[in-house]
Parts: structure tokens; sequence; C-alpha cells
């Protein structure tokens, strides 16, 4: 396993396998995930559909509970989801019956509402909504704006829970490439602002190089397990433009790219 | 899921609305004559599209309306007068509704009466059905073990014909109102328990996840996600439970007797008064109506904000 040595071991993922009762039996998705995350680091997961980098993602979120292994987030083993795990969901997950400002409201009042005011609460609201651009819609329903707003949303709400760990299951994953590209932008500022842990899934490779310290490539299930982890060696501030002739850039997107068409071409299923 | 549950909501799902949409486009070969001939006056064309799609509107239901007229005043003249025909009843309706709130004696009162009298049961029964059956149904749909538990309590009694709690209501009341009123809160608290508890288990997992990841407590999670979600299924159940409250209200009232519509009606057959048993189909008909479109329109106001 090409794991490199941490001294942090701020997230671990020990031995931890999934399986799954069907109706035809057990179904084994995961098996023998070893990762350690260090604080700070921005890991991405990416692998054909079907590979469980979503259950993996679900696990250490708490919403799923590994058949084996365990998972430790910052010294304690994860029983359940918490609000110290802040996910940002793939559909962006908002209710439709709140505002946006309300959306996220609801998680700072859970988080912070034992020990603040209510005014310390809604300065909490508007500074993350400014923190995602999203100011000027913060009293509309997510109805009445674009889906990149949604999922900017979703964003903020997880962020405003000053999560230990940042969980985002393909958060850009429905959104037009230029929005897309947007947003991964200041998805780059914020993370270097908030100095979060980032665990991603993601089915872009240009969006995996981009945004991660290392990705971690899942092989085909069942079974599946992880293949290979890239380092992604390259100095922050990155630049989408620059980044293209940069021969590191262009090592690691080869070697992601061999990996999944090449070592684990099977899938298309 | 209990299978009893799942049957239920296709009864009504929630948003189902009249389209009206489909009769917008009919009148376009009409207009585009009638804008061919006013050109110089593009005001008037448009009123008169306008009017024309009011017709086309109208049309079908007052086509529909003469013909239940028509086919009623040949039934009446066939019948040889025992059936009374449309202009005899019109004339005994205008009669009748131009005193509708006089009393002589508990057994003779005006239309207007019965049907307060009648609504008022249907209200408390439904009342009361409505505040035990939705947090039941809310319950049911949360907690799995009440689900296994009365899932099999639901199926047994729910299609036992309302009429037949009657007697049970008479013997533990003792009197014939609030015998109705038990008739009434019978038959309307399944609609309402069935379809919250469908709603409550259909709140999509999305939302379910967000609880979770947010850690939100049971409360919040009842007031910020299970109702605002469940909503538009609880205003389905509500609607189902007051059409069959009212529907249920007239057979009990013919057997408690007392004042209200359905008595009224039970009283004019006693004294062969045919006129008034139709005025009183129409009545029971026209009401029913009116607590429909009611409910509809509070279910828009209510659902208009998350089409999500």
């Amino acid at each position: 396993m090409a794991n490199k040595m941490t001294t942090d071991k701020f997230l671990s993922v020990e031995n931890v396998g999934m399986e799954f009762d069907t109706k035809r039996g057990r179904f084994e998705a995961l098996r023998n995930i070893d990762l350690t995350v260090d604080r700070g680091e921005f890991i991405s997961l990416i692998g054909h559909s079907g590979c469980g980098k979503s259950t993996l993602l679900n696990m250490v979120a708490g919403l799923l509970y590994p058949t084996i292994g365990a998972i430790i987030c910052d010294k304690r083993e994860i029983k359940g989801a918490g609000p110290d795990r802040g996910v940002v969901f793939q559909n962006h997950s908002l209710l439709p019956w709140l505002t946006c400002f309300d959306n996220v409201y609801l998680a700072v009042e859970r988080v912070f509402g034992a020990t603040e005011t209510k005014a310390q609460l809604k300065a909490r609201v508007t500074k993350v909504l400014e923190l995602v651009g999203l100011t000027a819609a913060a009293y509309k329903h997510p109805d009445e704006i674009s889906g990149g707003m949604k999922q900017r949303v979703g964003i903020a709400r997880a962020l405003s829970m000053e999560p230990k760990v940042l969980l985002m299951d393909e958060p850009f994953g429905a959104l037009d490439a230029l929005t897309r590209a947007r947003l991964q932008d200041e998805l780059m500022v914020i993370v270097k602002a908030t100095g979060s842990t980032v665990l991603m899934v993601t089915h872009d490779v240009d969006e995996a190089v981009l945004l991660s310290d290392r990705i971690v490539m899942m092989t085909n299930g069942p079974s599946a397990t992880i293949g290979q982890i890239v380092t992604v060696d390259l100095e922050r501030p990155r630049d989408r433009l620059k980044l293209v002739a940069n021969p590191k850039y262009i090592d690691c997107r080869r070697q992601v790219l061999e990996f999944l068409y090449q070592k684990q071409l099977r899938a298309a299923a | 899921m209990s299978p009893v549950i799942n049957t239920l909501v296709a009864a009504g799902a929630p948003g189902d609305s009249p389209s009206t949409g489909d009769t917008a486009m009919v009148s376009d070969g009409s207009a585009q004559n009638a804008s061919k001939l006013t050109l110089v006056k593009p005001q008037r064309t448009r009123m008169s599209k306008t009017l024309l799609r009011a017709i086309e509107l109208a049309l079908p239901p007052l086509l529909g309306m003469l013909l239940l007229i028509g086919v009623w005043a040949i039934l009446a003249e066939t019948s040889g007068n025992r059936l009374p025909g449309p202009f005899k009843t019109w004339l005994s309706a205008v009669d009748l509704f131009s005193k509708p709130f006089y009393r002589n004696g508990p057994n003779d009162q005006g239309i207007g009466w019965n049907i307060l009298a009648s609504l008022q049961r249907v209200g408390i029964g439904f009342g009361l059905a409505a505040a035990i059956g939705i947090p039941a149904g809310f319950l049911i749909g949360r907690v799995a073990f009440l689900n296994a538990m009365f899932s099999p309590i639901i199926s047994l009694l729910r299609p036992v014909s309302p009429l037949a709690w009657l007697p049970i209501g008479l013997l533990v009341f003792k009197a014939a109102n609030p015998a109705a009123i038990w008739v009434i809160f019978i038959s309307a608290i399944w609609p309402m328990i069935i379809n919250t508890a469908v709603g409550v288990s259909r709140v999509p997992q999305d939302y379910m996840n967000v609880a979770k990841v947010l850690n939100l407590s049971e409360w919040k999670i009842m007031t910020k996600i299970l109702l605002p979600a469940t909503l538009p299924y609880i205003l389905t159940g509500i609607r189902l439970s007051i059409g069959v409250a009212w529907l249920v209200i007239v057979a009990a009232e013919m057997l408690t007797g007392g004042v209200g519509i359905g008595f009224w009606v039970w009283d004019e057959w006693n004294n062969l008064n045919v006129e008034h048993i139709i005025i009183a189909i129409f009545v029971v008909g026209i009401v029913g109506l009116l607590l429909e479109q009611m409910l509809i329109l509070i279910a828009k106001r209510f659902s208009h904000e998350y089409k999500a």
C-alpha cells in the first residue's frame, strides 16, 4: 500500500469492511480499507460507479456502520452521525420549506445554541453565507435559486458547524462545467481560510487533481478496496490555468487516468 | 412499511389539482379569424379571446347540468307525477329557502338549522378525529414497532361500515347526538391516521440524513422536517376524512333523529314531501362540494411553498 507515513492520524479508517444483506445473500461492498488523514489535508476518493466510495464517505459521516473495523476521528471512534463531521450532500438536501438562512441556522442553532445568544447565532449564519457569496440570496427559498447556489448553501451549512472534517459526496457533480470550476476555486479559498480537513468523493479526475493533497483510488466492487494513492505535490494556491502545463499536474492526472482506464477498466457495466 | 398503509394513498396523492391548461389552446382557430377581421383594434381581439375562453370553460359543465335536469324532467314526466319535476322542486326550494331559520318545536325547524346541526356534528366528530388521528399517524409512521403493532388493528377496523358503530355509540353514550358524533369520529379517523403515517414514512431519506448529520433533537425533527414534509399528505387525509364524514352524517342522522339534514330527509319521507327530499340531495351535494373546495384551497395555500 502506498500509504505515506503520517504523524497526525487525525482521521483514521482501520481495516474497515462493509457488507450489505441483499435478497441474493450477503454482498461485500468494501473490504480492508485502511486510510489515515492528517489534520487540514484534502483527500479525494475516486473510482468507477459502484465502487463503494460513497459508502465509505457515509461510514465516516456515521450514516452507515462498518461491518468490521473501526473509524476513528480525533481519537474517538465514530459511532453515529454528528455535527463534528459536516456533510455536503450530492443533491444539496436543503429543506425546501426553509429559507437559505434558516437552513443554515438550523445547523448553527444545534451546534452553538446552548452556548451563544440568538444574535451571535445569526451573526454566524450571516458570516458563513458571506463566505460562500450568498448574502443576497439569504432569504430566498431553495427553489428560487440556481443549482450552484443551492450547493453553496449546502457547503455553508456544513461549514457553519465548524466541523472537524468536511465530507463532500460529489458536491459539484450535478453542476455545469463553468459553475463547477467557479465553485472549485471558491472551495479552495474557503478550505484555506478555515483550514478544514476534507474528504471528497468525485468522478472528475481534473477536480481530484486540482483540489486534493492525496487522491485515493478505489478498485471496482464488489469487495472494493483502495487500489492506489497518488500524492499531489503541487504548491498552493493552485491556478487551474497555470496547472494545465505543469509537469507534476500532468503526471498526477496521467496516474489517475491510467488507474481508472487501464487497471480498472472492466467496470463499465 | 406495512401493506395496509401502502394501499391507501392511491386515493389521493398530494398535489392533484384539476388542470385547466388543456382548454386554453382550443380557441386558436377562431381567434385567428377574429384578429383578421379586427386588425385595427387589438384591444377588442383580446377581449373577445378571453370571452371565448370563458365560454369554452363554462360550456361543458353547463351542458352537463342541462342534461341532468333534462333526464330528471323526463323521468318525472313518465313517472306520472310521483317524482316531482325540476320546476316544481325549484318553486318548493324557493319557498323553503325564503325562511331557512324558523323554529316550530324540535321536529319542525328551518333547513338552515338542519344544515348547521349536521355541520356541527361533523365538525366535532371530525375535529376529534383529527386531534387524535394526526398525532397517532405521526407515531405510527415514525416508530416501526408501533406501525407493526397497530397495522392489524387498523386493517381490521377500517373496512367496517361506519353505521355498524352506531349501536356501540348509543350503548356507551346513552344519547343520540354523541352517538352520531362518535360515528363521524370513527369513520373519519382512518384516512387521517393512514395518510399521516404514509407521509411520515415517505419523508425523503435525504432529509432524514440531514437530521442525523445535524444531530437534531426529536422535537426539531418533528417541527422542522417531518411536519412540513408530511403536510401535503396530512391535508389529503383531512380531505378524504371530511368527505367520508359528510357522507356518513346523513345516514347516521336518519337513524338517530333530532335536528340535522339526514333526519330532515327522513322526516320529509314520512311526510311524503318528495320535493324536499330532492332538495336535500342537492343541499348535501353542494355542502359536500363546498367543504371539499375549501380544503383544496387550504391545501394549495400550504403546499405552494415547496414544489422543490
